[in-house]
């Protein structure tokens, strides 16, 4: 098997790390979003509203449990998609 | 059998457990030692992970802190999972792909920098000591406790344990001891939970516990609010600190957990970068397990504390009440002379007459439940395993801060194998025994201290990986400057308002509001402003450090 010249290497790489900042910058803006946004900064007015089906005032929910449910999403659908990518861009770990 | 009988026989079946497990894995190398050989499978890592991670503070204290803060305990809860977001995304799978052993490896190699692998030594045993005089105070308590012997015994029969299987095990006696402790603890966390869930609200799982209705048909959130603001409390789902210090103690906590060498370490032991980002996962699922429980227990220990207590007769108080005095975490002062335990907050007119220290919440909860025996011992089982499995985890960083980091990297590379796995069991027993005597001597100011353990991780550690991944201009002269000025302003914001002035620390002298706790924010902010800034004045760094940074960019190589 022949090794691609490294220019293609390089442009390869350097094309799956953006994808890679992309979507990380994205998730990161989710997690923000439930605790820093949710969690914290709307808590009071969230709080008027309550969780549909339950007792819970919303904010108080996404400030002591919602937040981390979101949160296990985040991990998991990150390294699933990191593992697309993986494959996609032949970057495997052999 | 009594609480005492149970006490002895669930604490030694799950000694002989941890102790049965030790031998099986003992570590014959050096990277078994530090990394239990580098092939452990994702989701057993997720669970010692979890073990590792979640120490006596969140399983004797946190419940019971949210408990008496209601809302703003929330900063616990979103600080100390919110952390695994960032650890995922921004550092566990480069760190995995660079290999080595610690982080004090990572800061030297990629900064090319002794002075930089000494700091982060520094630091990583600053942390790890800080966190683990905790731990062995916890295990004294518990086993002072429940066995009814004095403290000192308690932490040396806890030293003992962690002796024998750190010192020969290491990475991997401790992995999978780890497994056994989280099962214990986990267990041992749910089991009384689970019963007060359906004492309380009917329901078996906890979790939804919380957004329950007790049998009177109110919900048991409105209920609390309610009786908070009968007797005088800050509302229960509201809290009372200003929402700038909860947004800066919450991310601080988050770049603290994210920047601690004991939870970073654990990652260089799956086999594949993928694995590590899997493994996240899983450890944020396992210590979700218990975080999600604590805030219901909070709001059912805070309800049966209340309606228990709260203007009842001190005569009519059942054995429990007497019991905990005597620990002299309950204390009951009769101001008024009438007979009756006013508990009031600080909106009441009514003087208050009780208070209760936040460790009872879970340690007395199955007794205030009225709960039988076992339930009661299994409790003691539980915070043993939490403190012990947080307490091996902090000790084997600073065993391989000083055999791996200081011995072989800086003074003496040319140190063989054996030699220098002997130089990691002999700083593992010095370790042990320094923390046990931390732990007899408790310094008075251990609660305070934890502050500083997260604020200088978020200032220092954080920082520093994240700019060594992300950015591939970032040089020794823009880390070092970056982690000098972070470290000093949030170590010296703390000293002046934790041990210099402390009766100054108040919400108006504070900085915009922000508490000792949320300062490490500020000085994660600072350290990458300052980093950001100098590191022009110096030229990138070689082509071989460039070319290291791409590696650990991608799972495959790169660069070939």
């Amino acid at each position: 098997m022949t090794s691609p010249p490294p220019s293609e290497l390089q442009e390869r790489s350097s094309k799956y790390w953006r994808r890679n900042i992309r979507l990380l910058l994205g998730l990161l803006v989710v997690w923000a979003t439930v605790s820093f946004g949710c969690g914290i900064l709307l808590h009071h007015f969230l709080d008027n509203y309550t969780l549909p089906g339950s007792e819970y005032p919303l904010g108080f929910w996404f400030a002591q449990q919602g937040s981390i449910l979101v949160f296990i999403v985040i991990v998991f659908y990150y390294a699933h998609a990191m593992s697309k990518l993986d494959r996609e861009f032949d970057l495997e770990e052999e | 059998m009594d609480v005492q009988g149970w006490s002895i026989l669930l604490i030694a079946l799950s000694f002989a457990l941890y102790i049965g497990v030790a031998i099986a894995s003992r570590a014959g190398s050096t990277k078994e030692f530090y990394i239990a050989g580098g092939g452990v499978h994702p989701v057993v890592n997720g669970m010692a992970t979890a073990a590792d991670w979640m120490s006596a503070a969140s399983f004797i204290s946190m419940a019971g802190a949210i408990s008496f803060m209601g809302y703003d305990g929330s900063v616990y809860l979103m600080g100390w999972t919110g952390g695994y977001v960032l650890l995922a995304l921004l550092l566990a799978p480069y760190l995995r792909k660079f290999g080595k052993f610690t982080i004090p490896d990572f800061v030297g190699d990629r900064y090319e920098s002794s002075a930089a692998r000494i700091v982060a030594i520094i630091c990583a045993i600053f942390v790890s000591f800080t966190y683990v005089s905790g731990q062995m105070q916890g295990v004294g308590i518990v086993l002072s406790r429940f066995l009814e012997v004095d403290t000192t015994t308690g932490v040396i029969i806890g030293m003992g344990i962690v002796f024998f299987y750190a010192v020969l095990g290491g990475m991997k006696g401790i992995t999978y001891t780890q497994v056994a402790q989280y099962c214990v603890l986990i267990f041992a966390y749910m089991v009384p939970a689970i019963f007060l869930a359906l004492h309380m609200v009917d329901t078996p799982i906890p979790q939804l516990g919380l957004g329950g209705t007790l049998e009177n048909g109110t919900p048991l959130l409105a209920n609390l609010n309610n009786l908070h603001q009968d007797l005088g409390f800050a509302s229960y789902t509201s809290g009372s600190r200003a929402t700038i210090d909860v947004f800066f103690i919450t991310a601080a906590l988050m770049m603290g957990t994210a920047g601690l060498p004991h939870v970073i370490v654990r990652f260089y032991t799956v086999p594949k970068v993928k694995d590590a980002r899997r493994s996240v996962g899983w450890a944020l699922v396992f210590i979700a397990i218990l975080y999600t429980t604590a805030p219901a227990i909070a709001a059912f220990a805070r309800t049966n504390l209340l309606q228990t207590v709260s203007g009842q007769a001190y005569d009519d108080m059942p054995e429990w009440f007497s019991k905990w005095e005597t620990t002299g975490l309950l204390a009951h002062n009769d101001l008024n002379g009438d007979g009756l335990i006013q508990y009031t907050g600080p909106n009441s007119d009514v003087p208050n007459e009780l208070t209760v220290h936040k460790d009872i919440m879970v340690l007395a909860n199955p007794e205030i439940a009225g709960l039988p025996n076992w339930v009661i011992a299994l409790v003691a089982a539980g915070g043993l395993a939490a403190a012990l499995s947080t307490a091996a985890g902090l000790l084997l960083v600073v065993s391989s801060a000083v055999s791996h980091d200081l011995l072989k990297r800086c003074l003496k590379p040319d140190i063989s194998e054996r030699d220098e796995l002997r130089a990691a069991r002999i700083s593992a027993g010095f370790a042990v025994c320094l923390a046990g005597w931390f732990g007899v001597h408790p310094p008075g100011f251990v609660a305070e201290v934890v502050a500083f353990a997260f604020g200088l991780a978020a200032s220092s550690f954080f920082p520093v990986l994240v700019m060594g991944i992300f950015s591939k201009r970032m040089n020794r002269l823009g880390a070092i400057s970056g982690m000098i000025a972070g470290i000093s302003f949030t170590a010296g914001y703390i000293l002046w308002f934790k041990f210099i002035s402390p009766e100054s620390s108040t919400p108006e002298n504070w900085w915009f509001g922000i508490s000792p706790e949320g300062i490490g924010t500020f000085g994660m902010l600072l350290n990458f402003l300052v980093a950001g800034a100098i590191h022009r004045f110096a030229p990138p760094p070689s082509n071989e450090t460039q070319r290291m940074v791409e590696a650990i960019r991608a799972p495959g190589s790169a660069t070939e």
